[in-house]
């Protein structure tokens, strides 16, 4: 036995006391600029945390670089606040080593999706069992105010003083791409929702993939607006929940249709199309999660938020655990001086 | 008819062909079979980094050679005594190293008008006399393969590809040499196609008959097996030693060890050995890229685990941020780096020494590192055994150099008791009371371990810097100065725990000979002939290049002249005059090859008229 798996043996496996949201706050200042999405989100996430049933010492907040990735710092947990961009790679380290963690990694729409995409990527494909929360505000905050990969085309930042030429990347659509197994979106002006999707990614078992319309407003104050605010958010956001028909506006009176490949609006209220025609959610499959992903960046369509896609398959720390005991009941436990002497050997006297 | 037989002490060949011809292949058997008859020996395989570049072509020429002998060996040889060439190509590129008198095996049917205009010969030169003053014999090596396999119904592409062990079979001939050993591999190695075991078995032994029935071999040679010191041994690569070493690490520290890696050449090695132990509870991880090599295996260390990276030089550039991140958050982490000609993609498969100022340097702002190198492909065992204990007792990231030439060159090990290796197990903390994650040990500066799954030690660490004592991220300006000079002080004082440095010599007079890494053999066997001609020269070689040995400055000073061979453009020379203020010359080669011996020598005659 190895001293880690000695030290965890007299580890509580469960909290010893009932523990609530404000147990998982550190003892350290907030220091996101007044007004920041970044406060729901971190209160959001620290109230569903005592519902998991994990002690604190079970648990580990990994971030990049950015203000998102400040994040661990404001958690009573373990945390670790890396370098730019290298969070799900850390994590994934560390998930490695200590599969009975739980891991959650904090980043933004600059750390995750430019300098970090590639391990984003990665870490979705291998299905690592990490929790991804991707804050996205479309803008570089703590750089003061660049365009990001997921800002508008057109965009006048400061280094796009007359509009930004990039065409944004679709976060959900990265994920499914990158063949994540869970892959939501929630916004930071929903708490209830939040909390949900935060538990629903907590249940999860592989990578988590969790993006959150996150307000910035110091430097893209309300780019969110049209989705988050009450007095046009029933009109353009469609709540997807599995097993139910996609049904939105105000007065539940319009509806999400397939012509085709082709999601459109329909009206419940014509009398021409009831709950019945319209396309009923299902996280497992893998056609919809694509049509509604893409759903985002089509014109009169609703932004689908809530749990896009969510799928079994395996998980890559558990194959190489089993991997790993397969070869010991094969070999045998390793042993120093057999392996020395293994092979071709000869002897001088 | 009757064959003499000769004894030498020494023999130095070289095999070499298309890089698709099974050269390494040959030469390594050659070697494991060379290894297990007793003999002592140093190899250098030398390809090129196309895998299969197109035949015929000089660039394309893949080679090995094989120093062997009844006595000490500590180099793969200046020149060659024996040079087998399957082509045109491969005897262009090769005969400059071949000694006069020297013996050239060539595979005649290889020979043909294509090749020879692809390697730049005019005429055929088995067939002018522009070879001479070389033994010459030209053996129809293809032919004489299809001939032996002609009743297997087997493609001619698959008969060419036996060929290499027509010449292997010559050659265990006439350096009396069993075959056993081969034979057994073949039967392991292509069990699964028992009719390409069974020709490449008959070719061998084909290749063996023909040395004992043709009029072409007149002498055959025996070189007796070495006198090395009692044990046990076996026939190792610096990479499989590093490999192992790290195991050893694993196994004396209690710690389960984690490795991220990014496959390069010439480390890719390491990855694959150590991807085949996964019963000693190997965690092998083949990252996205160099940077998520490191970055997991960071992460891998914050979780308790003995963490290594393993890169060459290319990849040690991309890490390097992260290298500051381990810095800061001072976690034990072994980063090898797998030296290769540079800079940018260089010589991929070609060796050098020039990683020396990036490993002690190359990062941004003050980013102390120990760095320790390996001196030969044997020694990797104990250079990582080494670097694994210091990352753990000092809570840092421990740099460890080799080269290709020690990562591919194998030489015989005595095999270590593993008992006899120390326990380098550590200790987390566990105890809430008074933890503070920068609360550094007295003696060692080291901060506390505190994993995550430790009840009470909840707490964060990053990359902004640390508060002494609390950890807490703080901008004050005197405590950032403390803490820079506080993990500096860390690494310096490491120092204290270094045995001494040991002259290989007089402890005093006219030259020191001071090198670093894999030139140990070339630079001990020039000192050591040039000691036998009665020049005061002694030799030093350093394992420990970050810090430096206490005793280093003391025996510097006791030589009028110091010379520092490297195969760079004087990258200790450079630190040993900053450090020590003494005018060290310096003697670079940076040609992607080691030092001969003898390049070395002339050096100690000129400096030692």
């Amino acid at each position: 036995m190895n001293l880690v798996d000695e030290l965890l043996q007299d580890a509580p496996a469960t909290p010893e006391a009932k523990l609530t949201g404000k147990d998982f706050q550190s003892d350290q200042d907030v220091r996101w600029c007044p007004g920041c999405g970044d406060y729901s989100i971190l209160a959001q996430v620290q109230r569903v945390m005592p519902e998991l049933n994990i002690p604190r010492h079970r648990m580990a907040f990994i971030s990049g670089i950015g203000c998102s990735s400040r994040f661990p710092y404001y958690m009573d947990t373990y945390g670790f606040h890396s370098i730019h961009g290298r969070a799900p790679a850390l994590a994934t380290g560390l998930k490695i080593a200590r599969p009975d963690l739980m891991v959650w990694v904090a980043t933004g729409d600059g750390d995750g999706l430019s300098i970090g995409g590639n391990h984003l990527i990665h870490a979705c494909r291998r299905n690592i069992d990490i929790k991804i929360l991707l804050f996205n505000n479309q803008i570089y905050g703590l750089t003061k105010g660049q365009y990001s990969p997921t800002s508008e085309f057109g965009k006048v930042t400061k280094s796009t003083p007359v509009g930004s030429i990039d065409h944004p990347f679709n976060p959900l659509l990265v994920a499914l791409g990158a063949e994540a197994s869970f892959v939501a979106r929630t916004l930071d002006r929903d708490p209830k929702h939040l909390q949900q999707v935060v538990r629903r990614a907590a249940a999860h078992r592989g990578t988590s993939f969790m993006e959150i319309y996150q307000n910035c407003n110091v430097f893209n104050d309300g780019a969110f607006f049209t989705y988050t605010e009450k007095e046009s958010k029933e009109e353009n956001v469609v709540f997807v929940e599995h097993g139910k028909p996609m049904i939105f506006g105000k007065g539940k009176d319009k509806g999400i249709r397939l012509e085709g490949f082709t999601p459109t609006v329909v009206s419940l209220s014509d009398g021409k199309y009831s709950a019945a025609d319209l396309i009923v959610h299902d996280e497992k499959d893998t056609m919809l999660s694509f049509i509604l992903a893409r759903m985002s960046n089509l014109p009169d369509l609703p932004r689908p938020v809530g749990v896009i896609y969510a799928v079994d398959r395996p998980i890559y720390e558990a194959e190489l655990t089993r991997q790993i005991e397969s070869s010991v009941g094969k070999k045998g436990e390793g042993k120093l001086e057999e392996l020395l002497n293994s092979g071709d050997t000869w002897s001088i006297n | 008819m009757s064959k003499t037989l000769k004894t030498l002490e020494d023999v130095t060949i070289r095999f070499a062909g298309d890089s698709g011809d099974g050269m390494q292949l040959t030469g390594t058997q050659f070697t494991n079979t060379t290894a297990l008859f007793g003999n002592d020996l140093s190899t250098l395989p030398d390809y090129p980094a196309e895998i299969r570049a197109p035949a015929g072509t000089l660039f394309g020429v893949s080679g090995f050679q094989i120093h062997f002998g009844s006595s000490e060996i500590n180099t793969p040889g200046d020149a060659c005594d024996v040079l087998v060439a399957m082509n045109p190509a491969a005897l262009k590129v090769n005969l400059g190293g071949l000694r006069d008198g020297g013996i050239i095996i060539a595979n005649s049917d290889g020979f043909t008008e294509k090749n020879l205009k692809l390697a730049g010969y005019e005429k055929n030169p088995l067939e002018d006399d522009s070879l001479q003053k070389y033994q010459v014999h030209a053996v129809a090596i293809t032919t004489l393969t299809q001939n032996a396999l002609q009743d297997l119904g087997l493609s001619n592409k698959l008969i060419d590809r036996s060929k290499n062990f027509f010449a292997l079979g010559i050659m265990y001939w006439m350096f009396t040499r069993p075959i056993d050993l081969t034979v057994k591999w073949i039967g392991q190695k292509f069990g699964k196609t028992p009719e390409i075991a069974e020709a490449n078995t008959r070719v061998l032994k084909a290749g063996y008959a023909f040395g004992e029935t043709t009029e072409i071999f007149v002498s055959r040679f025996e070189v007796q097996p070495a006198e090395l010191v009692s044990g046990k041994y076996r026939s190792i690569t610096g990479n499989e030693a590093a490999a192992w070493g790290m195991i050893a690490a694993s196994v004396k520290s209690r710690l389960s060890l984690f490795l991220g890696s990014y496959p390069i050449t010439p480390a890719s090695d390491i990855l694959h050995e150590l991807s085949k132990h996964k019963n000693f509870g190997v965690r092998t991880f083949q990252a996205e890229d160099e940077i998520a090599g490191i970055t997991s295996a960071i992460g891998a260390s914050y979780g308790g685990a003995l963490a290594l990276t393993t890169t060459s030089g290319p990849g040690m550039a991309l890490k390097s941020e992260a290298m500051g991140l381990a810095v800061m958050t001072e976690l034990p982490l072994v980063i090898i780096d797998v030296q290769r000609g540079g800079p940018s993609t260089g010589l991929p498969t070609k060796t050098e020494q020039a990683d020396l100022l990036q490993a002690v340097s190359g990062r941004n702002s003050e980013a102390p590192i120990p760095v320790i190198a390996a001196s030969t492909p044997a020694d990797c065992f104990q250079t990582a055994f080494e670097a694994s204990r210091i990352a753990l007792k000092y809570m840092t990231p421990v740099i460890m150099l080799t080269d290709g030439y020690l990562a591919n060159g194998s030489e015989p090990w005595l095999i270590p008791d593993a008992s006899s290796l120390p326990d380098i197990s550590p200790t987390f903390r566990t105890d809430p009371e008074g933890f503070h994650p920068y609360n550094r040990d007295d003696k060692t500066l080291a901060r506390p371990w505190a994993i995550p799954g430790t009840p009470g030690l909840e707490h964060r660490i990053g990359g902004l810097e640390k508060q002494h004592i609390s950890g807490n991220v703080s901008y004050d300006p005197a405590n950032h100065e403390f803490m820079v000079r506080t993990r500096q002080a860390k690494i310096d004082g490491i120092a204290a725990d270094l045995p001494p440095a040991e002259v290989e010599g007089d402890p005093k007079g006219e030259l020191l000979v001071v090198g670093w890494g894999g030139t140990y053999g070339a630079i001990r066997v020039a000192v050591a002939r040039r000691r036998e001609a009665g020049k005061s020269v002694s030799h030093l070689h350093l394992k420990y290049l970050n810090p430096f040995q206490e005793n280093l400055g003391e025996i510097l000073y006791s030589f009028k002249q110091v010379l520092v061979p490297e195969l760079n453009l004087g990258q200790l020379s450079r630190l040993l005059r900053a450090k020590y203020l003494i005018p060290a010359l310096s003697l670079n080669k940076i040609q992607g090859l080691p030092f001969h011996a003898d390049e070395i020598e002339k050096k100690i005659d000129e400096l030692l008229p």
